[in-house]
């Protein structure tokens, strides 16, 4: 199968680091998370309701809307935050980029564990800038905000193109698509890992552990 | 049965279902633009268990007045080939200056997807759609305005049906597709246009002009509390009244789809399909619940559904027009009621507040009868309000003894802060010679001091200290005493200086 690869790139301030990633990754999981499915029998099931609320950026002259949900709002902003210092602490020129995969789970047979095999990649590359005085943090703060937009506006593109998707699963392969860990909601499998690029170019991998259930390895 | 330009395979059942989500789909659509045009941030939550009235699984509120504007312009029509559901948001400002900033267009195309499962694949794309509409919503320019809307300028939508006019919009508008839905009739289109030339609005002056809610809101709402914040254009509250005007359950078919069914992915085509798409839906929730409260927006008002003429907005649109605010004056024809009984709690309270100063008053007559004068406490009546110039008013003659300027008063005074007293009486000199003067003392009360808040007024502070007690090392003894010492010291001093003539002098040159 073909894993569907999208790239993001932007420009900011250190300080609108987390809120620019925070807003993609949200829209983004916006539109890859559905309501709590509850099965019944005959293999009938019902879905939850999604809530959502308006998020007002400090840094940034934007504002987006993300899933009402304190849990997955906490998991991305701890991602985020990570990439954040380890962006800050690289010491590079403070390129980097992060990234959300959407997998599903491919249940093998012992010895083997389980395959993840993923079918959608956001990659959102960032390149931090230094600004000299308040004047070019207020423009930025605009020019930002109208960049934004603009992914926004490329995410949904790609999200009404109503490719790929995997198939609604039984109640036994749920988990195999779904992250049913959240009270609330219920995104699809996603990880998120990030790369810092050091000054000579050369990327230094950091994968973080997955943020929420993790496949058991043998 | 909806006329539609392809003769389709779809079983009547399929039929209805893809006929009320794309009703519902339209309503759906309205309310999320106008909310997001409210000027306020909004805020839904998540329930893990489905309520059976949210439909597309998304927790969307539902404005009666909006979703009755919507009914109305499709008129028991869905959006159709050439037929399109338009919502167009304009902004009006405080001197009438009117401006289209987006037309929000729901469109149909003859492009068909015959082999789409309508129950649950238009179903979650439809959701999908909705989704990016509230994400897009966020991003047009018109967002920004409408969360700073209020003193200035209000936020304005207009439902239509028909043919999209773009017009408006001024040149060099944009275009942003938020997305598309096949579904076996055609495909569902929703974009918008927006503005770009808003260089009317940069440079602008806006004049300090009252805010519009004293033109719009007011013009609609009794405000028992003006004091209370203005700038809601949203001044929402469900009343019971909604609930007779708008109808929202028209019929019992309105509940949305909340059960799906799964058939595991190895059975065969049983649905047709032969990987496990999803089948359709098998259970309906019992009906829609349209009583929902609108926590929407705004501080709450006490007391009473706010009254309306029967006047629409004061702006001079067509009757279609409605402010992003459900303060529309149609609708709230049942609130007369409530509106006298609004403006008799107002005149109330104003009456209360008339009689007491009346009663103050009197007070103050026994209590103010002259300057520097310590009343006894038991003559102190309750005094709240003070009544400039009061003392001017005639007062008793028998008190006139009490007149300090006539019978001065002993020192020490006591302690008497409500009476600003002349504490300084008891220190040399001032008073004494003022024992038979034959004038008029007026306390002197400054304007609006209260003197049971503040211990010591501004007059009584000033009178006090006026005549300062002297210090002692003024006084004729102390000083003279001193003097003398200086004097005789004043030859080791200067014995002294001059042993350290050399360093006065480098001191000097630094300074230099």
């Amino acid at each position: 199968m073909n894993c569907r690869a999208e790239v993001l790139e932007v420009s900011v301030e250190g300080r609108q680091v987390e809120e620019a990633m925070l807003a993609v990754l949200h829209t983004v999981l916006l539109h890859r998370s559905t309501g709590k499915f509850h099965y019944k029998k005959e293999g009938t099931y019902s879905i939850g309701t999604v809530g959502t609320q308006d998020v007002d950026c400090d840094f940034i002259d934007f504002a987006y809307v993300r899933v009402s949900s304190e849990e997955l709002d906490r998991a991305l902003r701890k991602a985020v935050g990570e990439f954040k210092d380890a962006l800050r602490s690289s010491g590079s020129d403070g390129m980097g980029q992060i990234s959300l995969e959407f997998y599903q789970k491919k249940k093998s047979r012992w010895p083997f564990s389980d395959e993840c095999i993923p079918w959608e990649l956001w990659t959102i590359k960032v390149n931090v800038v230094n600004l000299a005085n308040e004047q070019e943090r207020q423009i930025c703060r605009e020019k930002v905000g109208e960049k934004l937009c603009e992914k926004i506006i490329n995410i949904v593109e790609v999200m009404n193109r109503h490719e790929y998707l995997p198939k609604m699963p039984t109640q036994s392969e749920v988990d195999n698509v779904f992250d049913t860990s959240l009270k609330d909601v219920q995104p699809y499998l996603y990880k998120i890992s990030y790369q810092i690029t050091d000054s000579l170019g050369t990327s230094v991998t950091t994968t973080m552990r997955r943020l929420i259930k993790d496949t058991l390895a043998l | 049965m909806l006329p539609y330009a392809m003769d389709t395979d779809l079983s009547s059942q399929d039929r209805k279902d893809l006929d009320k989500f794309i009703k519902f789909f339209a309503l759906k659509t309205v309310q999320v633009i106008v909310q997001a045009r409210l000027g306020e941030k909004i805020c839904t939550r998540s329930s893990s268990s489905p309520t059976g009235s949210d439909w597309f699984n998304l927790a969307i509120k539902d404005i009666p007045e909006v979703t009755h504007e919507a009914k109305k312009a499709l008129a028991g029509q869905l959006p159709a080939v050439g037929r399109s559901m338009c919502v167009e948001i304009s902004l009006k400002t405080s001197e009438g200056d009117s401006m289209e900033l987006e037309i929000w267009c729901l469109e149909m195309n003859e492009k068909c997807d015959k082999e789409i499962k309508v129950s649950y694949t238009v179903y979650n794309r439809l959701s999908l759609l909705l989704k990016s509409l509230l994400a897009i919503t966020r991003v047009t320019p018109a967002y920004r305005l409408s969360r700073k809307q209020g003193h200035e300028y209000v936020i304005l939508y207009r439902i239509y049906f028909g043919e999209v006019q773009l017009s408006g919009l001024g040149e060099g508008f944009q275009t942003v597709r938020v997305g598309t839905v096949g579904t076996p009739v055609g495909t569902i289109t929703l974009s918008c246009a927006y503005r770009i030339n808003l260089a009317f609005m940069s440079t602008r002056q806006f004049e300090r002009t009252p805010p519009i809610m004293g033109i719009i809101i007011d013009h609609f709402v009794d405000r028992p509390y003006p004091s209370s914040s203005p700038m809601h254009p949203c001044n929402y509250r469900a009343g019971e009244d909604n609930g007779a005007v708008y109808p929202s359950v028209e019929d019992s078919q309105e509940v949305c789809t909340t059960s799906f069914s799964t058939s595991p992915p190895s059975q065969p085509a049983a649905l047709g399909v032969g990987s496990a798409d999803m089948g359709y839906p098998v259970l309906f929730a019992g009906g829609l619940n349209a009583a929902h409260p609108h926590q929407l927006l705004g501080p709450g008002k006490e007391g009473g559904v706010p009254p309306v003429p029967s006047q629409p907005a004061h702006g001079t649109q067509a009757d279609q027009e409605r402010m992003c605010t459900p303060l529309d004056g149609v609708h709230y024809s049942a609130a007369t009621p409530s509106s006298s009984e609004d403006t008799e709690t107002v005149s109330n309270s104003s009456e209360g507040k008339s009689g007491s100063p009346h009663d103050l008053l009197e007070t103050i007559f026994i209590r103010k009868v002259g300057a520097f004068v310590n009343k006894p406490i038991n003559q102190v009546t309750m005094a709240n309000l003070d009544i400039p110039f009061a003392m001017f008013a005639p007062k008793n003659v028998e008190l006139e003894d009490n007149d300090p300027m006539v019978n001065p008063p002993d020192s020490p005074e006591t302690e008497s802060p409500l009476q600003g007293s002349l504490h300084s009486e008891g220190s040399s000199g001032s008073s004494t010679g003022n024992t038979h003067d034959d004038f008029v003392m007026i306390d002197f009360k400054p304007a609006f001091s209260k003197d049971d808040i503040l211990p010591m007024d501004l007059g009584t502070f000033y009178r006090e200290f006026q005549n300062p007690p002297q210090l002692s090392s003024l006084s004729i003894d102390i000083g003279a005493q001193s003097m003398a010492e200086d004097l005789d010291s004043l030859p080791e001093k200067l014995a002294v200086h001059e042993k350290n003539v050399k360093e006065f002098d480098a001191f000097v040159e630094t300074l230099q």
